[in-house]
């Protein structure tokens, strides 16, 4: 699984790389820098967590 | 100003329907999806709405296609070759668009700006092709943008996937679909051997507007008909989302070149060319709406090391390729004028 993210929902609320800070850094505009390789399988559990987080329903999870 | 030889799509004079079938004759029908793709596969048609694929796997890519567009926004500021193409031959794009539109079993629109050229909408009364007016800024005419438009009435882009082929929803540039019109009355081969493609010159040349010429053509063979006006430094190919290249490259995107004397600074035009861009944004994508805007700045200031960290953060993050084209365009500059950042911009005069 690898993270995306829908950029036109996305608000740079930045919770995302305060919970899954292994896989996300924020631009200098608040707006979220994600890892392009595939989560690995001992952060998938934060990933959810980061992705269910996300009060723009922003961050995703995709196969 | 043409340098094509056999079929072109730029007649010396508008055609109306009648002319339109003299000089070209009828369409003929693809008997399937299947073959109209084949044919287009070996014709070698691709986007002529700056984005260069392959027609054929375009079609190919739509599941069930409910609409298909003939974009004719032409959103490009320095492009005006869709505009004369729908005002000589209208009936040309519409036998592309309704060659698709009954292959596949859609409904044909033409989508353009407020100024549709008159012939165009008589031509598209004339054959039962529905002319969406399309309103908004560059952005309101990329593919998902119109897509969004004819769905929901919002004319602003959306994030992939879904993409627009995914919906149902073709959209072709109008030159593509005039090719689209020649390959099924010629033939691929036939096509092949003539294909022509339209650009728009303009800048320091002595003769500036849209010329057809060999789809092979260089940036240089453009220039050479067009005229350049001085010893020229660089060449904006592609529009304002495109790249700086130097005259002897070969032409790609959407067919327009603006032409820069030596003289003149390229970082000015750059800043000024981007400042727009930013402007343009939709503003819906933070990187888009933040990033064009510092990456303008950052030109116009000459802050030339955080420009070169801030290039790659920005691309490939909106919804749409907008963002992409202000960088392709920015790294461009700094690849071609390396010899103005040390004068730009206090010894040039700065950007107006």
């Amino acid at each position: 699984m690898k993270l995306g993210v829908d950029p036109v929902a996305c608000r740079g609320n930045g919770s995302c790389a305060d919970l899954l800070a292994e896989l996300i850094d924020l631009d200098e505009w608040g707006y979220p820098l994600l890892s392009p390789d595939d989560v690995p399988a001992h952060l998938v559990r934060e990933a959810k967590g980061a992705v269910s987080a996300c009060p723009a329903l922003a961050l995703k999870l995709r196969r | 100003m043409t340098t094509s030889t056999g079929v072109r799509k730029l007649p010396e004079r508008p055609l109306d329907l009648d002319g339109h079938l003299r000089t070209y004759g009828p369409p003929a029908f693809p008997s399937s999806t299947a073959a109209l793709t084949a044919e287009l596969a070996a014709a070698g048609v691709v986007g002529r709405g700056g984005g260069g694929f392959p027609a054929a796997r375009k079609i190919g890519a739509v599941g069930r296609a409910r609409t298909v567009v003939a974009n004719g926004c032409e959103s490009e500021p320095f492009s005006r070759k869709d505009r004369v193409l729908l005002e000589r031959s209208p009936h040309l794009v519409l036998d592309g668009l309704l060659v698709l539109a009954r292959t596949l079993g859609a409904e044909p629109v033409l989508c353009a700006r407020e100024h549709v050229p008159e012939a165009a909408r008589r031509a598209a009364g004339e054959r039962g092709v529905r002319v969406v007016v399309v309103p908004g800024g560059y952005v309101s005419s990329e593919e998902s943008a119109l897509a969004n438009f004819l769905r929901t009435g919002v004319a602003l882009p959306t994030a992939k996937p879904p993409r627009p082929t995914d919906l149902g929803v073709l959209v072709h540039n109008v030159e593509t679909l005039a090719d689209v019109a020649l390959v099924v009355r010629l033939g691929a081969e036939r096509y092949r051997e003539q294909a022509t493609r339209l650009a728009t010159v303009t800048g320091d040349v002595a003769r500036p507007g849209v010329v057809e010429t060999r789809a092979s053509a260089t940036v240089g063979d453009l220039l050479d008909l067009a005229g350049p006006t001085a010893p020229l430094g660089a060449v904006l190919a592609g529009g304002y989302g495109g790249r700086w290249v130097r005259p002897d490259e070969p032409l790609r995107g959407s067919g327009v070149l603006a032409a820069l004397r030596a003289d003149r600074c390229g970082l000015c035009e750059t800043t000024r060319v981007l400042r727009w861009l930013a402007s343009q944004s939709a503003r819906q994508c933070g990187p888009c709406r933040f990033g064009l805007p510092a990456i303008a700045e950052d030109f116009a200031t000459g802050a030339w090391d955080r420009l070169r960290t801030r290039l790659p953060v920005v691309t490939g993050r909106g919804a749409c390729a907008h963002p992409d084209g202000a960088v392709r365009l920015a790294a461009s500059a700094l690849e071609l004028f390396p010899h103005r950042t040390s004068t730009h911009p206090v010894h040039c005069g700065g950007s107006r």
